[in-house]
């Protein structure tokens, strides 16, 4: 290929199109589920439930201290079916190009996608990419679907979480929101704060291997820890209590907080899970979160409580409590 | 020292408050001038964990929320402007004015962009040299340094297409009207921490020469909060008026003299119109005579009529004579999300903050 940037004539389906499959998808997405470039993909023999997820991803900047669009698309679906309590296993990808886009970014970016979905084990199933003109999208948008099989006997649900539950998080939060905000406004921190972006279905093999009987899951993305604990308080209709002290967050991620007045409770993640557990299995669960890479730094943070029903409670770091509330209007648009 | 944690300590905290109820005083108001204070007091649980008789009141120290519509119908005026950037602080793109707001003028495709420091504004008249680039300079003696200091780097660099829009204020000044319009009984005042890097503390002294009231200079972790108030209440009880530093590690009683210097070579104190508080002698700034260039308020264009939502009652918030709670129009019609007033804009408004918090 003589471009080095996305022409129209890419979308086109004609040579060009076949092409930029060819070198660009084929050679990195090799497997038997894509190469007949049929229509669509032809599942062979699933037996069971099925977890079926799907995701956008506009991040601005495409590539970020610690990720790129790319490793965030394939992470952020994969994240999806492991809350849920399925296997990951097949995704599909679709690319929405802005003519005159780098082709030495889009190459990077499948790159990545190549890297991110063999470490998490999951196969591009199908696929399709469109070129819009200059000014018709901002670079380059990804959707990403992907299906998983649940595993039998888990039931893992928003509206699982009971009185009692003890709340697991496997880490520091905010890492991600704080990258993407360094990197887009161009502030230079002592420290370089990297993206958490990374895939959960491992940790989640491991945590629903040792208690099958875990109520909820979620990842805390957009909105943060306090909108995720929020909405699993109301779809459950408990309330939680959850302790300021004990929230893994890293001194540079709180110092840029109070610099730029921005609450870490709301900070998107891309790599953390908070996992709901009966207060029996807690510690259990927590030796083996701890065992594994994805969450060394892995914490109670809270419990699940009878009363202030659709509430979550905040003990502060100074022996008062308050309301934690869900985030309103944004923080900060287009961070994943 | 990594100054966070430790201003946050559990232990010294129970024996502040300890130590703050052991005094025996009546019921008293104290105002945290600063909103940034108001988070601070609602973030940790500050309020429910004093004794009752110390009220808190929040005042008017957020720079968002005393802008007047005037101010803001303007700035939206200009930016309809053909040629013309504006350029903001976050929180002031959703501030409505009489009838729309920078947002909303964003949205229908006028080039409104966000900047963090005032010192960007330069960079964007630099890289358009063809169009008028407008820095809506609103803030406190906390901001207005760097506000001078962006003004005196264009000079220097000869940069002809960056205008202001004033909207500078001081506090000192506003205290003053607070405490002279007897709308509420204050007994003593926490004073701001970050103006008070810049100020010092001698600018405050009328608080307690001429009126006979105490204040503490306080800082924003938990902890500074908590000694502002015992060292406040301390004042209360012993019938003791005078100005204290608590935040000794960020203030000097003289300030910083190179922040001042740079304030005072570009701008001289002014009157100046706040929401809700209405116009107050010297409480803002005016160009010099050779910075005049600079000002926006010299390009004439027409303004709408300014008008404000009858029921919205930020004014009264910002004095201390009603908390948001007692807004017909709280969590109802006005919320972060579709804000009527201002206070409910700015993270460090008293709306918003309650909003959040209570």
């Amino acid at each position: 290929m003589k471009e080095d940037k996305i022409l129209l004539a890419h979308g086109s389906g004609g040579r060009l199109s076949h092409e930029l499959l060819e070198k660009f998808f084929l050679s990195f997405f090799k497997n038997p589920i894509l190469e007949p470039l049929d229509d669509g993909a032809k599942i062979p023999d699933i037996a069971g439930g099925l977890a079926f997820s799907t995701d956008s991803y506009v991040v601005n900047p495409i590539f970020f201290p610690g990720g790129d669009i790319g490793k965030l698309a394939v992470f952020g679906t994969v994240n999806d079916l492991s809350m849920m309590g399925a296997i990951p296993s097949f995704l599909s990808l679709a690319l929405i190009i802005e003519e005159g886009f780098p082709l030495e970014y889009l190459k990077k970016i499948i790159f990545s996608i190549k890297e991110a979905s063999e470490e998490a084990k999951v196969k591009i199933a199908t696929g399709d990419t469109k070129v819009v003109e200059h000014g018709g999208a901002d670079g380059i948008f990804i959707t990403t679907s992907g299906i998983g099989l649940i595993r039998p006997g888990v039931d893992l649900s928003g509206s699982n979480a009971k009185p009692g539950d003890k709340i697991i998080i496997n880490g520091f939060i905010g890492d991600h929101e704080i990258a993407v905000l360094s990197e887009r406004e161009g502030f230079k921190f002592q420290e370089l704060i990297k993206s958490d972006c990374a895939p959960l279905n491992n940790l989640v093999d491991k945590i629903l291997q040792k208690c099958p009987n875990i109520h909820c899951m979620r990842d805390p993305t957009r909105g943060g820890l306090a909108t995720t604990l929020n909405e699993i308080a109301n779809k459950s209709d408990v309330g939680i209590i959850i302790e300021e002290e004990k929230i893994p967050i890293r001194e540079s991620v709180k110092g840029i907080c109070e610099l730029l007045g921005l609450d870490p409770l709301y900070l998107a993640n891309e790599g953390k899970l908070i996992a709901f557990c009966p207060p029996e299995e807690a510690e259990n669960v927590l030796k083996i979160m701890r065992e594994d890479p994805l969450g060394k730094e892995s914490t109670i943070i809270g419990t699940v409580i009878e009363e202030n029903k659709k509430r979550v409670i905040l003990k502060t770091l100074i022996g008062g409590s308050r309301i934690l509330d869900m985030l309103t209007g944004m923080q900060f648009p287009r961070i994943c | 020292m990594k100054f966070i944690e430790e201003f946050c300590d559990k232990k010294i905290a129970e024996k502040l408050i300890d130590e703050i109820s052991k005094i025996s005083i009546p019921q008293i108001k104290i105002m945290e001038v600063c909103g940034t204070h108001t988070v601070s007091v609602f973030r940790y649980g500050i309020r429910n964990l004093l004794p009752e008789h110390i009220k808190l009141i929040s005042g008017p120290g957020c720079p968002v929320c005393v802008t007047p519509n005037t101010d803001i119908d303007f700035a939206i005026a200009l930016s309809r402007q053909k040629d013309v950037i504006l350029a903001t602080f976050g929180d002031m793109m959703k501030v409505p004015g009489s009838t729309s707001s920078l947002q909303k003028e964003k949205a229908e495709g006028k080039d409104v962009r966000i900047i963090y420091s005032p010192l960007e504004a330069i960079n964007i008249a630099k890289a358009n040299p063809k169009k008028r680039v407008i820095f809506f300079a609103i803030g406190f003696e906390t901001t207005s340094p760097t506000i001078a200091s962006t003004i005196i780097r264009a000079k220097e660099d000869g940069i002809e297409n960056l205008f202001f829009i004033n909207s500078q204020k001081r506090i000192p000044p506003a205290i003053c009207a607070l405490i002279q319009s007897k709308d509420i009984m204050i007994n003593g005042f926490l004073l701001p921490g970050h103006v008070s890097t810049i100020i010092g503390s001698d600018p405050y002294q009328f608080i307690s020469n001429e009126f006979l009231l105490p204040a503490v200079i306080t800082g924003f972790e938990p902890l500074d909060v908590l000694q502002g108030i015992w060292m406040l209440i301390k004042m209360i009880r012993e019938e003791r008026p005078a100005i204290e530093i608590q935040y000794k590690r960020a203030v000097r009683k003289e300030g910083n003299p190179l922040a001042i210097k740079k304030i005072k070579e570009v701008f001289k104190e002014d009157d100046s119109t706040w929401r809700g508080l209405g116009l107050i002698p010297d409480s803002g700034y005016c160009f010099r005579e050779e910075y005049k260039r600079f000002d926006a308020r010299n390009i004439d264009i027409e303004v709408e009529p300014s008008k404000e939502n009858p029921q919205c009652v930020c004014g009264k918030v910002l004095k201390g004579i009603i908390t948001p709670l007692e807004c017909t129009l709280f969590r109802k019609a006005c919320h972060p999300e579709n804000p009527i007033g201002p206070c409910m804009v700015s993270i460090e408004g008293a709306c918003h903050t309650y909003f959040k918090y209570y």
